[in-house]
């Protein structure tokens, strides 16, 4: 888990599972990730891309939420 | 009185003093329903008032404010507002903004809620609990609808209701609102008497706790709102807090001192109550919610997914399925429009046979119902249209749209949800505004109303038959076609470049963060689509018709008067001379450039309130009569005779196209105006907007016509 420290979401492959460790994003952002329940700690899954690469879709708390790669390349995850 | 938040989550007990019901105010009781979008709460609201509801706007903002009555289990009244669906408290939006200054009861004109009906999507349990947690914060009375529970279980998620009663303290009645399943309990939970304000809620870490009662005392707002405003003042980011302005400045520095020392203290006021509720939330559903076998249902629309946000097949899907509204839009409406037209003709009609010819006759037939048959035609599509809206919203679609589009939008600087509003202004930009909406940034939400208009309405299509027809005299249907394609193309992408360029130097601000929740795909409701068209359609011809109304009544008075000194002087003299006339006289040297005369300013000038009349105006210029308005070759063959002083015809290839494109980029309606200016709240932006497209119309035919002779067309 610590070897993956640099990682960010939105460098992990289809299918990839992993869990949120932090965030390098402005307050703003970081807290709407937050309450959509992208809290630290929380489990998720690469689930699929849109047609033209971006956004992410990804399975979170039992529901699918998309962000950009912008912003998912904020998030700091570790691979599970 | 004790705060809930000082009574620990693990002992559900109440303190007394919080025990009483707050006293009402009057003998309604009124209910608020919350929840998060596509949490079946417009379902629940619709089944318990029926068709009792009454949709207007919140003062001073464009958020829609719906209210119903219904009778609770011993028949007494109780009125039911319908708050806009939100995630958070925590405000983006305008929608959820309203959402929360009603429940904090600083909205003006609307009661805080005695009680809130907190509608959660069992299926989505976990994310949809976080709002609970907020509304649990607020020491108003909860009834949490647990709903979608056949959904949930068919996920292989089993919830244990009792206990999921026992860790919220409140009331918890499962429910399947689409069947009516559960109405009649939930109706008796909000039937009881008293009811006890939540005894349970989020425990906050200490330190921040004590900063919250500290600022709470501060506040000069009532005592059973404090806690929960105080806690929604820390938990502001910096820009937010900045925009605060219904509290006074010393609260604001209060609160950031207080934010400074909690940051020292090592606890991000930003992040830490979302933490602690989450957690909370773990907890409960770690006792309630128990996942089973999930891999059946969830995988239908994961499987639906696969192939329609596939990156060949979701294309494939995407532009059939707009390709198909459109088709609906512009054929199938077609037949009861001709319907529409043919009433009002015929009232027209009737109305000439039956009144002496006069003023009061012209008023009438050419004001009147010209003018409100105007609008009125429209009808069939904008229902058409919402009621693709509808099922796209319903079924879960419209989110997988906007997945699909982001990218391409993202180019322009707006996000995916931009795409609907511009989508629709194809067929009406009065819809296309209204759907903006659901954009939380404000300045993406202004620029995509400001651009909307440069999509081609239907409005526009009269007027390009007509000049396509002038164009080419042939009968070559596929030319035509292109050359209307051509028009709705450019239409498209000066609209993008527009937005581009707003985004770039008007509106700076960072690209806004996408965050798009996908829902499953679920079956429409048909109730509550027809309830939606509706509703949306009269509000249509509230809104246009009575500006229509209105401005027809000035464009035929100004086509009218002052009357000719020869009573019997032929309708296109008298129309030369009235102040229509004189004004197209007046404008003939601005647009003299473009090629165009002054019989021409007159059709501009009648059509600035709506551009369909120009074809209307042309006929009358070019004194045509005609039995069947329809008919455009009579005008057609008119305006391909007509000649320039010097012997040249007016009509020449290049100011067909220059009036064409002129009409692609003009603002040619009042009745986007008059929305746009609900919408924006000022008269700044949609003055700016007639401005701006007059200008890029202007300059578009100009290119067009002096271009093209430089290039040695005609």
């Amino acid at each position: 888990m610590t070897t993956e420290l640099n990682e960010s979401l939105s460098s992990l492959p289809l299918g990839q599972k992993g869990r949120v460790l932090g965030f390098a994003l402005p307050g703003e952002h970081r807290q709407r990730l937050l309450e959509m329940g992208l809290t630290v700690g929380a489990q998720f899954e690469v689930v699929r891309f849109a047609p033209m690469g971006d956004p992410i879709d990804i399975k979170v708390r039992g529901y699918h939420l998309s962000l950009r790669k912008n912003e998912a390349a904020g998030v700091l995850v570790a691979r599970l | 009185m004790a705060s809930p938040a000082s009574v620990s989550a693990a002992s559900p007990s109440r303190p007394a003093s919080v025990s009483a019901a707050p006293p009402s105010r009057d003998a309604t009781r009124h209910v608020a329903i919350a929840g998060n979008p596509n949490c079946g709460k417009s379902t629940i609201f619709n089944a318990l008032t029926g068709l009792r509801q009454k949709v207007g706007n919140y003062p001073g903002v464009t958020v829609e404010k719906k209210t119903g009555r219904f009778f609770g289990s011993h028949g007494e009244p109780m009125e039911l507002l319908d708050l806009p669906g939100s995630y958070s408290l925590q405000v983006r939006s305008p929608d959820e903004a309203v959402a929360r200054d009603v429940l904090l009861g600083r909205q003006i004109d609307t009661a805080r809620p005695d009680i809130i009906i907190c509608v959660v999507d069992a299926s989505n349990l976990e994310r949809n609990l976080y709002l609970v947690a907020q509304m649990l914060e607020l020491n108003i009375p909860v009834v949490v609808a647990l709903n979608m529970v056949d959904v949930a279980e068919k996920n292989g998620v089993v919830i244990d209701v009792m206990a999921l009663r026992e860790k919220l303290g409140v009331p918890v009645i499962p429910m399947v609102a689409t069947k009516g399943v559960g109405l009649i309990e939930l109706r008796q939970a909000v039937s009881r008497s008293p009811l006890p304000p939540p005894s349970i809620c989020a425990q906050m870490p200490i330190v921040l706790e004590r900063e919250v009662m500290a600022l709470a005392r501060q506040l000069p707002v009532a005592h059973e709102v404090a806690r929960g405003e105080a806690l929604l003042l820390l938990t502001l980011h910096d820009a937010a807090l900045d925009a605060v302005t219904h509290h006074d400045t010393a609260i604001i520095a209060a609160t950031r001192a207080a934010q400074q020392r909690l940051l020292t203290a090592g606890i991000d006021p930003l992040s830490a109550p979302v933490d602690a509720r989450y957690d909370w939330i773990g907890r409960i559903c770690a006792a309630a919610h128990h996942h089973g076998d999930s891999h059946h249902a969830a995988s239908l629309s994961d499987r639906l997914d696969s192939w329609l946000t596939h990156r060949v097949w979701g294309w494939v899907a995407f532009l059939g399925m707009m390709a198909l509204m459109f088709f609906c839009i512009f054929t199938v409406a077609q037949v009861p429009m001709d319907w529409i037209k043919d009433g009002a003709d015929a009232l027209a009609n009737w109305v000439g046979n039956h009144l002496p010819a006069g003023d009061l006759r012209g008023l009438l037939t050419d004001g009147v119902i010209a003018g409100v048959g105007g609008v009125v035609v429209f009808l069939p599509q904008i229902l058409i249209l919402y009621f693709f809206l509808g099922i796209l919203e319903d079924t879960g679609y419209m989110a997988r749209a906007a997945f699909i589009m982001d990218r391409l939008m993202s180019k322009a600087g707006l996000h995916g949800k931009s795409f609907i509003p511009m989508l629709s202004s194809f067929a009406c930009a009065i819809p296309g505004i209204m759907a903006t909406r659901t954009i939380e940034n404000r300045k993406d939400r202004l620029v995509t109303i400001l651009v909307a208009p440069l999509m081609s309405c239907s409005a526009r299509l009269p007027v390009y038959s007509l000049m396509i027809a002038v164009l080419i005299p042939g009968h070559s249907a596929l030319q035509k076609a292109g050359i209307m394609l051509c028009m709705y193309l450019l239409g498209a992408v000066v609209a993008f470049a527009m937005a581009w360029l707003f985004k770039k130097k008007l509106l700076k601000g960072e690209t806004p963060m996408l965050l798009l929740e996908m829902p499953p795909y679920r079956m429409p409701s048909w109730k509550g689509v027809a309830l939606r068209m509706w509703e949306r359609s009269g509000l249509f011809l509230r809104r246009a018709g009575t500006v229509i109304l209105a401005l027809s009544i000035l464009l035929w008075a100004m086509a009218t008067y002052p009357k000719p000194s020869d009573p019997q002087a032929p309708p296109a003299e008298a129309l030369a001379q009235s102040l229509a006339g004189r004004m197209g006289h007046a404008i003939e040297p601005v647009i003299a450039p473009l090629g165009f005369d002054w019989k021409i300013g007159i059709g501009l000038i009648g059509s600035f309130a709506a551009r369909e009349v120009f074809v209307g105006t042309m006929s009358i210029v070019y004194s045509v009569e005609s039995k069947d308005k329809e008919d455009i070759e009579p005008l057609r063959n008119v305006m391909l005779g007509e000649k320039r002083a010097n012997g040249l015809p007016v009509f020449t290839p290049l100011v067909c196209i220059g009036l064409m494109v002129f009409y692609v980029l003009a603002m040619q309606c009042i009745s986007t105006v008059a929305i746009v200016r609900r919408e924006t709240n000022s008269w700044r932006w949609p003055l700016f907007q007639i401005a701006y497209m007059t200008a890029l119309a202007w300059i578009g035919a100009f290119l067009v016509y002096q271009g093209g002779r430089l290039l040695g067309f005609q």
